[in-house]
């Protein structure tokens, strides 16, 4: 009784704290790319394939592995770029909240379907939507065609005009990315949020228990996709040009690998995972550069034999012994 | 006028070539409940192996008809040492986890594959097009095809054919049903499942290989051949169900079909199609369209 009484406690005292450690981090991430200039790049494109990524984590802890992922980074990337080219929007703002929002309606009307399928069956249908999309975008000269097009740099309304520098971008992303992490850690403690690890072990005890595992997957499935469609939008900033490529099942299967590598804790572990990839992205190009591929696919198995728990399981462990050493 | 009959024909072609390449991938996860994402990176290898065998050959002034001889020599080589090294060096070791951590450690082993193709032949491509001008043509009227499509669809419906006599009427072909039925209960009665599933990867990587050997004369192989077609032989045995073999035979047909009329009648939305037939069969039949329904357990 005691100890249940004190857990109450502690967990009613850790509620605020995650704001305040999506703060530092945030604070730390711009304080670091402000540091590392040359690195502001790398870590803007890791930002924004994290957002991806923490879509799937919220996928990944109710048991469901999507393949499709890139179809809704894809989708948030298009649709800025179409607002700026036809309907000339430059503000970061509206397009940023256009890339999200058409993304989560996508990921909405295909989430009432998705969430009859299960294991390796909601895999390849997901699969099949993101191939549906690249196969649409390649063959449409009116969306670029397989060449895909360049998006012009944003404005941002509190700034003077003209475009936003690089640096500027680099906050923004991370100020998103705090923002979104802190959602999501409050996300994840609602009933909802922790229900997910529940249907992974037992799909059917859940619904005994009064729960629609089908609502339950339809609301992270849409939140997913939201995620991945900001990810997108912040994608086609930093980059500049978009393709259909972003569709392609490839893409997908990164983000995967970004969310196996990070782990499926919380919602910092797969930014964890994306600046590591894209880490060892960058020196196996510099080391091996033809067999980038197979450092990836190796560290990928090794993660599933000896660390199923991702990166942030380490990170976890020093924390605590830190914490016990202090 | 000649569209029609010039879909269908196209169609039924590259049916054969379809199914060529997704038997392989049904069998193995018909078997051994794994969908093998690695299927592309073996059909890749087969078609290297194809290429510098037959590039070999034609360089020295020997008899070209014994390049058709290689190019099986390529599949069988190929895909019984790459099989035997990725089953017993790799795979093994995960065959307690579930079907989705399996699928990631398929796509692990593409992703290293992929790269030890690069390392090992280069970014170039190879062109190793003799064989298949060497067998002429044929026409019906107007419209021309090389007879080499005849060596694909003879592979095609010679390892459908005999996958399913194999399975029918053979004894190891019976014992491997029993153990795609209920594995555990076959290891119960004293079958060698680990044996069943090394031979079984084996026999699906040979297929791979050899649709990627086969496949080799009629394009400029190149390091991302893989990507597009595991894809492709997703969707047949998808729409067929999955483990099936006749199901596979009308994906492909199916997938074939649907290509060729879209290549003649809508070129936009060739790739569309292809992965719109497979959604709507998901959509409508979940488990395909010859996979019976399985009981949901507790």
């Amino acid at each position: 009784m005691k100890s249940s009484s004190t857990m109450h406690a502690r967990q009613r005292a850790r509620r605020p704290q995650h704001a305040l450690i999506a703060l530092v981090v945030t604070l730390i991430l711009i304080a670091l790319g402000i540091g590392l200039s040359t690195w502001q790049f790398v870590v803007v494109v890791a930002l924004s394939k994290g957002l991806a990524a923490l879509g799937l984590v919220l996928l990944l802890r109710c048991g469901l592995v999507s393949f499709g992922q890139g179809l809704y980074y894809c989708a948030g990337a298009y649709a800025v770029g179409m607002a700026m080219s036809h309907l000339g929007i430059r503000d970061l703002v509206p397009l940023l909240l256009l890339a999200t929002v058409s993304a989560a309606v996508i990921a909405a009307l295909l989430g009432v379907l998705l969430s009859r399928y299960r294991d390796i069956f909601f895999a390849i249908l997901t699969l099949a939507f993101t191939m549906i999309l690249y196969g649409l975008l390649i063959r449409n000269p009116v969306l670029g065609g397989s060449d895909g097009f360049n998006v012009q740099s944003p404005t941002f309304f509190l700034l003077a005009d003209g475009a936003l520098s690089r640096r500027t971008m680099f906050i923004i992303t991370a100020v998103v990315v705090g923002v979104s992490i802190w959602a999501v850690q409050r996300f994840l403690a609602t009933p909802m949020g922790r229900l997910g690890p529940a249907m992974k072990d037992n799909e059917i005890r859940v619904e005994y228990l009064g729960a629609s595992a089908r609502r339950n997957i339809f609301w992270n499935y849409t939140l997913a996709g939201a995620l991945a469609g900001l990810g997108g939008g912040l994608t086609s900033f930093s980059i500049g040009h978009i393709d259909p490529d972003l569709a392609f099942w490839t893409t997908s299967g990164e983000f995967l690998f970004i969310a196996i590598l990070g782990g499926t804790r919380n919602a910092y572990a797969p930014f964890l995972g994306a600046i590591a990839l894209e880490l060892i992205r960058s020196l196996a190009f510099q080391y091996v550069p033809n067999s980038w591929q197979i450092v990836i696919g190796v560290s990928m198995l090794v993660i599933i034999i000896f660390l199923p728990g991702g990166l942030i399981s380490i990170a976890r462990l020093w924390l605590r012994s830190a914490a016990r050493g202090a | 006028m000649l569209m029609l009959p010039a879909a269908i024909i196209d169609g039924i072609m590259y049916a054969a070539w379809l199914f060529l390449v997704a038997v392989g991938l049904t069998l193995i996860y018909g078997v051994m409940k794994i969908l093998n994402l690695a299927h592309g990176a073996f059909y890749t290898l087969g078609a290297y192996v194809a290429a510098t065998f037959v590039g070999f050959w034609l360089a020295g002034d020997y008899n070209p008809y014994y390049s058709y001889l290689l190019l099986l020599l390529a599949g069988v080589i190929g895909g019984l040492v790459l099989g035997v090294l990725v089953e017993r060096g790799i795979l093994r070791r995960f065959y307690k986890e579930d079907q989705v951590v399996l699928l990631l450690v398929t796509y692990a082993i593409f992703l290293i594959l992929e790269d030890v193709v690069k390392m090992i032949w280069g970014v170039e491509p190879y062109v190793i097009s003799q064989p298949y001008g060497l067998l002429g043509s044929f026409n019906i009227g107007l419209l021309y095809y090389p007879n080499y499509n005849f060596v694909i669809l003879g592979a095609a419906i010679l390892s459908g054919v005999g996958l399913a006599l194999f399975l029918k009427l053979t004894r190891p072909g019976k014992l491997l049903r029993v153990v795609i039925h209920d594995r555990e209960i076959s290891m119960a009665l004293g079958i060698n499942v680990q044996r069943y599933f090394l031979v079984t990867f084996v026999a699906g990587s040979i297929l791979a290989a050899l649709g990627g050997a086969l496949t080799a004369p009629t394009i400029s192989v190149a390091p991302e051949i893989g990507v597009e077609v595991i894809v492709l032989a997703f969707a047949v045995i998808v729409i067929g169900g999955l483990g099936s073999l006749p199901g596979a035979a009308l994906g492909a047909l199916i997938v074939g079909l649907v290509r060729s009329f879209a290549v003649h009648y809508f070129p936009e939305v060739e790739l569309f199609s292809i992965y719109a037939v497979m959604a709507v069969v998901l959509i409508v039949r979940p488990m395909g369209l010859f996979a019976a329904a399985e009981p949901r357990k507790i």
